[in-house]
């Protein structure tokens, strides 16, 4: 059998719970992250950024700024040129406002000085002429054909007539009659839902250090999720050849998706290339809040038939999703994942992409998918409510499954939906008995994933360690996976291993730490690479014993040969054959490139109860618990911890986070003591049940587990506290104000 | 022939058509095809999609193989977060 055909099912190493491997520095504080990184001669570097949330910027005056002692530069827009490509002009223009500003917090100038308080006083000196236009924040006040045009000329083509200029994208999908679709309902519920605009919370602001040299040699060190992105996009906005600039990426803390693009980058490169001196950034939280990338806000229609036994006849839905000042489409993967967990034989979702005067979405842990699934799964909760159904045995009724074709045209291969599903109904938590004011919800949840590009570099060390270079920033123990596959597939131990995130100049082009791809692409490129070297291995050691290649082969940490036609010989180690590797012919390794797909679509099932104070409309979570699907768990600690953390990600997300803009369009709530994330003390243990469906795109079988799990909570919680309360909540978040007025307003 | 799948906002440029034929080929020819058939395809296919071949997603994966008996599914380019 060839190597690369070998799907391997029994392991040794792979699911085991080593401790990870930057865990002493992370708690003892000696990791490096994106703050941490200094040079000599470094300057601070702060940006200006706009009090209007749309405005045309008529001059900016920065002389007496640039008089002040201490500043060594300073850059507006006309420091950067105008790439022919629009999608890098549009993050070179979120980066740093051109002719106007789009958004509260849009970067205006920015400066470097010799300290960071000469440079906030500099700021305060640069005088910038506005006439503020009039501006909108809400995706559906946007929409109307007379609403403030937030950037003209940027709608597709394809667009039906007679809407706002605000609308750019039109995504449409789904298959079927609707209409005797409809026709063979018993019960029929359409409702409309609005979600808020969240963060991705992440605890470390974006931070980086630029250094460009008057050769045209650049360095710079930054937290992300994509150092090869993030030298591409800097690459084409300073218009520089990309094997000029090196980035480093530093530790980070946290992404969830916040940290696919730049912000402060390019501001730093072009500071640094005006001052000739190294230049750090570092955002506060209130820059954070008002000018990184939060999720979308939406608002959505869903009409769902059902019958009384409990099967979907037809459904259909439409998402208005807004994306900040610049277009998006991240609205095509809401209207493609809204219905994925269901076989059905009508189904319609319909997309609008719209343009608002605040500050452009990044991607958010499954982009997309969150609210359209809040908006389809709280009307299967009503209808199972009205019809006096269990919502697991209609879900199970419902189920996508191998052959369905799904809601967005691809026919399903093999997929975990239904026994995740079974896993919560044979769960305690599921039977449990509630008290008052207690209500128990659930929810399905999808996302697609995907592979990339990737390279991985595996070496075989004269002391018979290995070390693996590869491209991809350690967000959610990546590291320690990739060290456990190729322990696995070498068969050495754990400890062998050590796994680095290379720069890149050292390493060919990874893609972006997203997509739950890092564990299956990366994975996939590292096994193969431990084949590689293998094979490499074997070849020695016939040498070495005089018989061809073929007759050796590798089991266990062994090269052996293959029966009693090969000789007699005694197994040679890894470690016998790196320690004799520079006589055999040079140094050992192993090496993959590969733009991988097969990554395979992950399904989850979440389980919660909460209760509801009727005097003060605040919901606590007393239960929960989180099942799904992850092909295979290759250390279940992070996979457990990915599940955990999508939680409760999206119970803040459910009860509390949104951003919230005054009349003014100015976001009011800039700050962690107003936008309130879920801290401990908020939340129950969140149990976890995995299971192990294996994924047949990837060698061990593993799946993408980081998006799918914040998918789920949106609605398992609202249909929660539905059923606690008797109310349909139609709004996120279901903060204890809103909460309570409902509660009011029913009597 | 191949049929391949088009996503319902798309179909505007396909003359209504949820199917369109297209020769056995890789991915890449049958996205030329496509460009040269329906004109109006261009701009999604230089934006950017996806395929769904089988089931199975795949991004920029051009010299993939689609066989006449294949299920091919157009999608807008994925990403994630």
């Amino acid at each position: 059998m060839p190597l690369d055909a070998n799907k391997k099912r029994v392991f040794k190493v792979i699911g085991t719970r080593p401790a990870r491997p930057d865990g002493i520095d992370k708690v003892t504080g000696r990791a490096l992250y994106g703050a941490d990184a200094t040079a000599p001669g470094m300057l601070f570097g702060h940006i200006l950024r706009s009090p209007h949330a749309h405005a045309l910027i008529k001059s900016i005056d920065t002389s007496a700024a640039e008089a002040l002692s201490g500043v060594k530069a300073i850059i507006t827009s006309k420091d950067f040129g105008l790439p022919d490509d629009s999608s890098v002009l549009d993050v070179q223009d979120n980066c740093m406002a051109r002719e106007k500003v789009l958004y509260d917090g849009h970067a205006v100038a920015a400066v470097a000085a010799t300290s960071a308080a000469i440079a906030k006083k500099a700021l305060k000196l640069i005088k910038v002429d506005y006439e503020a236009l009039p501006h909108v924040t809400d995706v559906d006040a946007a929409m109307r054909p007379d609403a403030p045009i937030v950037q003209a000329g940027r709608a597709m083509d394809d667009l039906p007539a007679g809407l706002s200029e605000n609308v750019t994208y039109h995504f449409e999908f789904g298959h079927g009659d609707m209409d005797a679709g409809f026709d063979k309902a018993d019960k029929i519920v359409e409702r409309s839902f609005k979600t808020a605009a969240t963060h991705q919370g992440y605890i470390e602001p974006h931070a980086c250090l630029a250094s460009m040299n008057s050769d045209g040699k650049g360095e710079l060190w930054c937290c992300t999720q994509g150092q090869f992105f993030v030298r591409e996009l800097c690459a084409d906005i300073l218009e520089i050849e990309a094997s000029q600039l090196r980035v480093t990426a530093s530790e980070i803390g946290g992404g969830f998706g916040g940290k696919t693009t730049v912000f402060i980058e390019p501001v730093a490169l072009a500071l640094s290339r005006k001052s000739g001196r190294p230049v750090k950034i570092v955002m506060s939280r209130e820059e954070v809040f008002r000018a990184s990338g939060p999720t979308v806000s939406s608002s959505s229609d869903v009409k769902i038939g059902m019958t009384k036994d409990g099967r979907i006849t037809a459904a259909h839905a439409t998402f208005r999703y807004q994306g900040g000042a610049f277009p998006c489409g991240t609205v095509q993967f809401g209207a493609q994942s809204a219905f994925a967990a269901y076989d059905l034989d009508a189904v319609q979702t319909i997309g609008w992409s719209v343009l608002t005067n605040r500050p452009k979405e990044a991607a958010y842990r499954a982009p997309g998918a969150p609210m359209a699934i809040y908006a389809v799964e709280s009307v299967v909760d009503e209808l199972c409510q009205e019809l006096g159904l269990d919502p697991l045995d209609v879900r199970l009724k419902n189920a996508a499954q191998k052959g369905t074709k799904s809601s967005y045209g691809p026919t399903f291969d093999d997929i975990g939906l239904k026994a995740t599903l079974e896993a919560a109904v044979a769960h305690p938590h599921y039977t449990a008995p509630l008290g008052p004011n207690q209500g128990r919800g659930l929810s399905c949840g999808f996302w697609f994933n995907f592979g990339g590009n990737t390279c991985v570099s595996l070496n075989v060390n004269f002391d018979g360690t290995v070390g693996i270079t590869e491209g991809n920033p350690d967000i959610g123990g990546s590291r320690a996976s990739i060290s456990l596959m190729a322990a696995e597939e070498l068969g050495i131990p754990y400890e062998k291993v050590r796994t680095i995130v290379a720069d890149t100049n050292s390493i060919g082009h990874n893609d972006i730490t997203d997509g739950s791809r890092v564990t299956f692409a990366v994975g996939l490129a590292t096994i193969k690479a431990a084949r590689d070297a293998k094979q490499k291995m074997c070849a020695r050691v016939a040498k070495i014993w005089d018989i061809d290649e073929d007759a050796v082969y590798w089991e266990d940490g062994y090269a052996k040969p293959s029966g009693p036609n090969a000789g007699t010989f005694d197994p040679m180690s890894l470690e016998e054959i790196a320690a004799i590797s520079a006589e055999t012919g040079g140094p050992i390794a192993g090496h993959h490139e590969v733009n991988a797909d097969g990554a395979g679509v992950s399904f989850g099932v979440h389980l919660v109860d909460v209760e509801v104070d009727p005097e003060t409309g605040a919901t606590e979570v007393l239960r929960y618990t989180v099942f799904q699907d992850a092909g295979k768990a290759i250390h279940p600690d992070y996979v457990e911890g990915q599940m955990q953390g999508g939680a409760v990600q999206g119970i803040g997300w459910a009860l509390n986070e949104e951003y919230i803009y005054g009349e003014d369009g100015r976001l009011q709530n800039p700050g962690l003591l107003d936008y309130r994330i879920p801290v401990a003390s908020d939340l129950p243990n969140i149990d976890t049940v995995i299971l192990e469906i294996p994924n047949p795109g990837h060698p061990y079988g593993v799946r993408g587990v980081g998006e799918t799990p914040i998918v789920p909570p949106l609605a398992a919680i609202s249909n929660a506290v539905s059923r606690a309360t008797g109310l349909r909540m139609s709004e996120l978040p279901m903060s204890p104000p809103r909460v309570l007025k409902a509660l009011s307003a029913k009597g | 022939m191949v049929k391949v799948a088009i996503w319902g906002s798309l179909r505007t440029a396909t003359d209504g058509k949820a199917e369109v034929e297209a020769d056995p080929g890789t991915f890449k020819q049958i996205l030329d095809q496509l460009v040269v058939d329906y004109p109006g395809l261009e701009p999604q296919i230089k934006r950017g999609v996806s395929f769904a071949l089988d089931g199975k997603i795949y991004r920029d994966a051009w010299f993939t193989k689609i066989n006449d008996d294949s299920e091919l599914v157009l999608m807008p380019y994925m990403v994630g977060g």
